[in-house]
């Protein structure tokens, strides 16, 4: 049986935010197939009293005095974007419908 | 008289002494560049002016007498990985082609600092995404002992660069081998130092829990002392470690290994690995038992879920880390013709900006982590990533060090793979338990396969925070291969190039 179905594969470009043509879903529908039958033995590995383990370091709340440093300047801050406006980020129409 | 077949090492040397000066020492890169990169295809950008200027700059602050860094003039190639102020930053994806970055990695501004001359950007897998380089949007790279086959990856650019002799230092990353395979397949050594040794503060993020940068060279020497400039704590980094870095270029020159414990893993090696990588890599054990060590067997079962757990894991954090291409800030932006909304340009945007693998890890890694799939595969894979940690404690509890083949071939030729990702991904798979348990990781060649006369890696892991263990039994090896050979295993690969 297949782990994973062409309509689910959709679905979850969506969620990515990444638009695929028909054959793209196609293709990678059986890729991620094969690819999650190959990955699906974690599960019989690992048992509920093992912790999971999220980070090599056991670091916890790294945090840096309240204090102001020097940062980018507006104009270094908005050289690489595609579209600027009044030392602002311009970007398409967010809310609502577009024209 | 050219200095570019010297170490970085024997550079610094002739530096110091006035026999060659930093912008000389540039302009023979950037000729050898010229000659050889057509075929090798290790650079993706080459920044001449800025590489002169700071060469400059070393050579007047010499002449002035000022104490210099070490590997101050030395030249260096950067993985394009790593944001560098005002020089095209890729990471290999058309999503930021053009991109310039407004600052400084940590890495780089170390590098700045410690006079180390960037000569420029090499070429990687997309985001970092692979074992070939094939995945670069823009063309793959050529392994220079054969360049019908592959450089490793992601970092084939940085260690084809040292193996073409384009650059006698490199900076990789290393998130599943990405510094350690490309070394193996190249006949270079490449270190993946312990997680939080050195700063991520400018590197494009993958998979934030396992990425790592490190130095590369063509000796285990060199590789110390780029290390040394790169390793120390940043409070730009929040998962930095804040502690000394351990003496690796004292480790590297110690030459002694006497009373060491070496621990073979038994799951990494034997079945799966090529016949020729297996007998260099047993003649190299034979190597550090003559200079005293003892050889240990050690067993690390859950090791066969690794790969398994890291296809999971990486890709998740990789769906998260690479949301931040959403064409609003920087980057491409494509569709936005005023009739389109925000999330229909990011889709169009992230549609044609980013590669195959990369949209294929992006949709694994969204999926293992939707509501419904994450306990059974993010959950599962991160209690495996627990059991490979405790492996690596007891096999470290009867041995100092434990060592592997780097890979489990030599370099296959480009395209071979290409279509099969399964098949892709086992070339990681000694590799890949490193970067689970955070500890450190190096690749040096231990000779060339007899079917193929490819080089083989030979990996020493030690445990974390202790990267000096590494540099002490490699650099040992290292001096006892050569003495054995009768010269490195470098001056025999193919001559390149017109000149």
């Amino acid at each position: 049986m297949a782990a994973i179905s062409r309509d689910e594969v959709a679905h979850l470009a969506r969620l990515a935010r990444i638009e695929m043509s028909s054959e793209e879903l196609d293709h990678l529908a059986s890729e991620l197939d094969q690819i999650l039958h190959a990955v699906d033995r974690v599960q019989e590995a690992a048992k509920d009293d093992v912790p999971p383990t999220s980070h090599p370091l056991p670091l916890k709340n790294v945090t840096r005095p309240d204090v102001v440093i020097p940062s980018l300047s507006p104009e270094d801050a908005l050289s690489g974007a595609p579209a600027s406006d009044e030392q602002r980020f311009k970007v398409p129409q967010i809310l609502g419908d577009a024209e | 008289m050219t200095f570019i077949y010297n170490t970085a090492a024997e550079m610094s040397i002739a530096l110091a002494a006035k026999e060659v000066s930093a912008v000389d020492l540039a302009n023979e890169h950037f000729d050898r560049i010229a000659d050889v990169d057509g075929d090798v295809h290790a650079f993706l950008y080459l920044d001449k002016e800025g590489a002169l200027a700071q060469a400059k700059d070393v050579d007047a602050k010499r002449a002035a007498g000022e104490k210099l860094s070490p590997l101050a003039g030395v030249p260096l190639a950067l993985k394009d990985v790593m944001a560098q102020r005002g020089i095209p930053t890729t990471c290999g994806s058309k999503i930021l082609e053009g991109w310039r970055p407004p600052y400084d990695a940590t890495v780089v501004t170390r590098l700045k600092e410690a006079g180390v001359v960037i000569l420029g950007k090499t070429n990687m897998d997309e985001f970092a995404m692979g074992s070939s380089t094939e995945n670069s949007a823009y063309g793959p790279t050529h392994n220079p002992w054969d360049l019908s086959r592959i450089p490793g990856g992601s970092g084939g650019g940085s260690s084809a660069s040292l193996a073409a002799f384009e650059a006698p230092l490199a900076i990789g990353t290393d998130t599943g081998g990405s510094i350690r395979q490309p070394a193996a397949v190249t006949g270079t050594v490449g270190v993946k130092p312990t997680y939080g040794a050195v700063s991520r503060y400018g590197l494009v993020a993958f998979s934030s829990s396992l990425d790592q940068a490190g130095p590369c060279a063509r000796t285990v020497l060199d590789t110390a002392m780029l290390h040394e400039v790169i390793a120390g704590h940043d409070a730009k980094d929040s998962s930095s470690i804040n502690a000394p870095v351990p003496a690796v270029v004292a480790a590297a020159k110690k030459l002694d290994v006497k009373g060491m414990k070496i621990g073979v893993i038994k799951e990494l090696g034997g079945e799966g690995f090529q016949k020729g990588v297996s007998e260099r890599f047993n003649e190299a054990l034979e190597e550090l038992v003559k200079a005293g060590a003892e050889i240990v067997e050690v067993s690390c079962p859950n090791f066969e879920y690794a790969l398994a757990a890291y296809y999971l894991i990486a890709p998740s954090e990789a769906s998260s880390n690479l949301a931040r291409f959403d064409s609003m800030r920087y980057g491409l932006r494509v569709g936005d013709d005023g009739s389109r909304g925000a999330e229909e340009v990011m889709s169009l945007t992230r549609q044609a900006g980013f590669g195959k693998e990369v949209k294929r890890r992006i949709i694994l890694g969204t999926y293992a982590l939707s509501s419904g799939y994450y306990d059974a595969y993010y959950g599962s894979a991160q209690r495996v990533r627990t059991l490979i940690m405790r492996d690596y404690e007891a096999a470290f509890a009867k041995a100092d060090v434990l060592v592997s083949p780097t890979a489990p071939t030599t370099a296959f030729k480009i395209g071979e793979k290409a279509d099969d990702p399964v098949a892709m991904y086992l070339n990681d798979i000694a590799t890949i338990p490193v970067n689970m348990a955070g500890i450190g990781g190096m690749s040096l060649p231990c000779g060339l396969a007899a079917e193929d006369n490819l080089p083989v890696g030979f990996q020493i892991m030690s445990p974390a925070m202790k990267d000096d263990l590494m540099y002490q039994v490699g650099g040992t090896l290292e001096a006892a291969l050569n003495s054995k050979w009768g010269s490195t295993l470098m001056s025999q690969a193919p001559k390149l190039g017109a000149k």
